[in-house]
């Protein structure tokens, strides 16, 4: 079949606000092609997605489907042109039928009457080119496995006649055995002459599944060619690029005696138990891509979910986390990676904010000294530099650098000796991470303990003196920083494959 | 920059007031009625009416300050004022009496609160429950009609004039301003008051901080109960009879009160002096609408309407800000 180019984009640059995301990004996507769009989290992925759909609008550039110029004002007019996107969290509505879900706003039909035979035809016939005949179009959504919901969103990107497939992330919820069964659906789509763009972080996957790629770094596109004849290597060093390091305070770690140990500890919501040890005055980085169980992890630690199985030993003592209160009494801190969801109150001031898990010091009889809740609040916004009018600022006015710095002032406040931080520079600026960072190391030199959660490896690398990396639920490799080069915690992260002959090759090079 | 803060802070309880001046106003303009409107006599009437649905309603505050609902809590009220009856009728001593049927509302705000925290079902649903059930429970009590009680002390608590005379005011008038002194102090300067505010304002995040969630709301919800349970006491003194129909619709006039006052119903928000001022706002209105001989459906839609302006200035400001 003659492949002819159905989408076309040009010179795409997008910034928010002052900051640019997308600077002069160029793709081009065939009929029966599929495209691998490749890059780390921040890279600019999302935003080229949603330009795509129609979601957002490029502050420059072109675009066509199938020679046809292409600027669409709305998701609903990318979608009539033929462009269906599939989002990592699915977009389904759990209460309809697969039926309903399917034919949601194509439905046909003659006088304001649903026509359901014809409806009901079109599905089957959809469903079972999908390999999957079993659903059934009458049962709710929500009764379905996750892998036979992402086949319900693709039928019905079909019924509408897609030509162009947007996955993002499409395996990332997936079994293994769905995901083998979702790439003999992509193999049919390409016969069809459907065209697709496919998201993700698992090269290996993207190996087997792919015919092109193109790679994003920090809005760029660093490398675009045929899958055929490029290592994963080659791939990982393309998304990685080189890096400043200036951002990273020098550390010096002192390692004292075991604060915490952790023994085959087994959360309700985690993969895998594990085990692990972590020091004072060290900062223990934990890498690996959303949903590897790394958050799962340390909200067991901290009493969030419940135990099932293992030990916790903290300074020398058995402890069963059950509920945050106690935690925080053993002087564990937990720092949310959802600040505005969990993390903060954002109706409430600042210095309710920072006080609020140990209202205890300020309180004789159950009564509250204000006074003095807001003298310790002002000496912490200054301490950590917070800008803010006054403590009783509610904390939706701060920017998001600073309401993370109240986030981490509250556990600094409840004199945590144990600091477990899920993605503290999550959407955050650069000034802010660097000021994070200090902050971070600041705590070790004081001979706290710090476990760092982050998807951003150069990070991990700047500030941490071990990485530990978790891989679909399990922790997979525990090393001390030297030992780690970006490229490998990445391979690590997204493969599980903890081969160490790229640290070792660079380990040796530099002695 | 501090004259910033209390003109804010002055805010969220300057619109309710002005509107209560509003309402004043405009009655004490009204020429047929001038001279007796803003007479002390009458606003020792305006109070004691109000005294019944303004306990009830400081329980309210904190439970929609904590994010959640009290569907029950006018039935709570009509059980609770038929049981003083029953217990004195069955010659209990009116002390008795009384204690066991405020305690009897704190039990129903416990089970409320029981259910909404171990069944994880959503306030609304559990107090509309209730709501049915202690109604249910107060009728089959009273078997389906009025208690008939010897008169005792009780029934002097919501007298006009008070006696010892001394008191200047109504024992029930009393009771009302001391509740709310006590439960403005435990929302503004204790612990306990700042963990309801956290629950209200993000359940999450009070977890997170250690906050025991459950059992802030078990507070809530019996505390609540109990000012319901005293609210039925006063009924009753004003009724002198147990009547299980009694304020069949209330709730909805307690939760209107709150929500003028500034209560937000998705948690977080409310004040005790914006609570009491929108109690007063509507007693108000009730009175001066009878003493000009207004029909009750012209209060009832003046009511309506003062709901939802309240609401909508309330969220204009918060766009301000």
């Amino acid at each position: 079949m003659e492949q002819k180019v159905i989408l076309s984009a040009r010179g795409i640059s997008k910034s928010f606000g002052l900051t640019p995301v997308l600077k002069n990004v160029d793709l081009e996507l065939k009929s029966g092609e599929v495209r691998a769009l490749l890059g780390e989290n921040g890279a600019g992925k999302s935003t080229l997605i949603k330009i795509f759909s129609g979601a957002l609008k490029p502050d420059s550039g072109v675009m066509s489907v199938e020679g046809q110029a292409y600027c669409p004002e709305s998701p609903l007019e990318g979608r009539k042109k033929g462009l269906a996107v599939i989002y990592q969290e699915l977009n389904l509505a759990p209460h309809l039928s697969v039926e309903e879900n399917i034919m949601l706003g194509q439905e046909k039909q003659r006088l304001g009457f649903v026509e359901r035979k014809k409806n009901r035809e079109k599905i089957k016939q959809v469903l079972s080119f999908l390999h999957h005949p079993e659903i059934s179009p009458d049962i709710p959504v929500w009764q379905l496995p996750i892998g036979a919901r992402q086949v319900v969103e693709i039928a019905r990107a079909l019924v509408s006649k897609a030509k162009i497939l947007i996955m993002d992330e499409p395996t990332s919820s997936l079994s293994q055995e769905d995901s083998r069964r979702l790439f003999e659906i992509i193999r049919s789509l390409k016969a069809e002459g459907v065209g697709i763009i496919y998201v993700s972080h698992f090269l290996e996957e993207v190996m087997e599944v792919a015919d092109t790629f193109t790679v994003l770094r920090d809005g760029e596109v660093t490398g675009a060619g045929e899958i055929a004849g490029t290592s994963v290597e080659q791939l990982i060093s393309l998304m990685i690029g080189k890096r400043m390091e200036e951002l990273y305070p020098e550390p010096d770690f002192q390692p004292g005696e075991v604060i915490l140990k952790v023994e085959n500890l087994q959360g309700q919501k985690m993969g895998s138990p594990v085990t692990l040890t972590l020091r004072r005055g060290e900062i223990l980085g934990v890498a690996g891509l959303v949903g590897s169980g790394r958050t799962e992890f340390l909200r067991a630690v901290f009493g969030l979910d419940r135990i099932k199985g293992g030990l916790l030993i903290i300074s020398g003592k058995e402890f069963r986390p059950r509920h945050p209160r106690e935690s925080i009494k053993q002087g564990l801190g937990f720092l949310s990676e959802d600040r505005q969801v969990e993390g903060l109150a954002l109706k409430m001031n600042i210095s309710d904010n920072l006080t609020l898990s140990r209202l205890d010091f300020y309180s004789r009889y159950g009564f509250l000294d204000h006074q003095k809740q807001k003298e310790s609040a002002r000496q912490l916004i200054s301490q950590l530099g917070i800008k803010a009018r006054n403590p009783e600022q509610p904390v939706w006015t701060l920017s998001g650098g600073n309401q993370q710095k109240v986030a981490l002032a509250r556990l600094l406040h409840q004199q945590a000796e144990v600091f477990l931080l899920d993605e503290p520079t999550r959407g955050i600026d650069v000034l802010s991470k660097a000021h994070l960072y200090e902050l971070i190391v600041e705590l070790s030199r004081k001979q706290k303990a710090v476990i760092f959660v982050s998807s951003y490896f150069p990070e991990l690398l700047g500030v941490c003196q071990r990485i530990a990396v978790f891989y679909r639920g399990k922790l997979v490799d525990v090393r001390e920083r030297e030992q780690w080069t970006e490229e490998a915690l990445m391979k690590a992260a997204i493969t599980g494959n903890t081969d160490n002959s790229i640290s070792k090759a660079k380990v040796d090079r530099m002695e | 920059m501090k004259k910033e803060e209390h003109l804010r802070k002055l805010g969220g309880i300057l619109g309710p007031f002005l509107g209560l001046l509003l309402v004043l106003a405009i009655f004490s303009l009204m020429p047929e009625i001038s001279g007796r409107f803003l007479r002390l006599a009458n606003f020792k009437n305006v109070a004691i009416q109000s005294v019944i649905v303004a306990l009830s309603a400081l329980g309210m505050t904190l439970i929609i300050i904590s994010g959640g609902i009290d569907l029950s809590a006018a039935s709570n009220l009509a059980l609770s004022c038929v049981l003083v009856a029953y217990f004195i009728q069955a010659g209990f001593s009116p002390w008795l009496a009384a204690l066991l049927s405020v305690l009897n509302g704190g039990l129903i705000g416990f089970l409320n609160g029981f259910l909404i925290t171990r069944l994880k079902v959503v306030p609304f649903i559990v107090t509309l429950g209730m709501m049915g059930m202690a109604r249910g429970i107060a009728k089959w009590v009273a078997h389906n009609q009025k208690i008939d009680a010897p008169i005792t002390w009780l029934n002097s608590l919501m007298a006009r004039s008070p006696r010892p005379s001394w008191l200047l005011l109504s024992p029930g008038i009393w009771l009302m301003i001391i509740m709310a002194v006590v439960v403005g102090v435990l929302l503004r300067k204790t612990v306990f008051g700042r963990h309801v505010f956290a629950v209200g304002s993000n359940e999450m995040t009070a977890r997170l901080c250690g906050v025991r969630t459950d059992r802030v709301k078990l507070a809530v919800y019996t505390i609540s109960g109990l000012l319901c349970g005293l609210a039925g006491l006063m009924e009753f003194s004003r009724l002198t009879v147990g009547d299980p129909t009694v304020a069949i619709g209330l709730e909805l006039d307690i939760i209107a009160a709150v929500v003028i006052g500034g209560g937000s119903l998705s948690g977080g928000e409310g004040k005790i002096s914006g609570t009491l001022i929108g109690v007063f706002i509507m007693a108000f209105l009730r009175n001066g609408c009878t003493m000009m001989g207004w029909p009750n459906y012209f209060q009832e839609i003046i009511i309506g309407a003062i709901i939802i302006t309240a609401v909508a200035l309330d969220r204009l400001r918060h766009g301000q800000e």
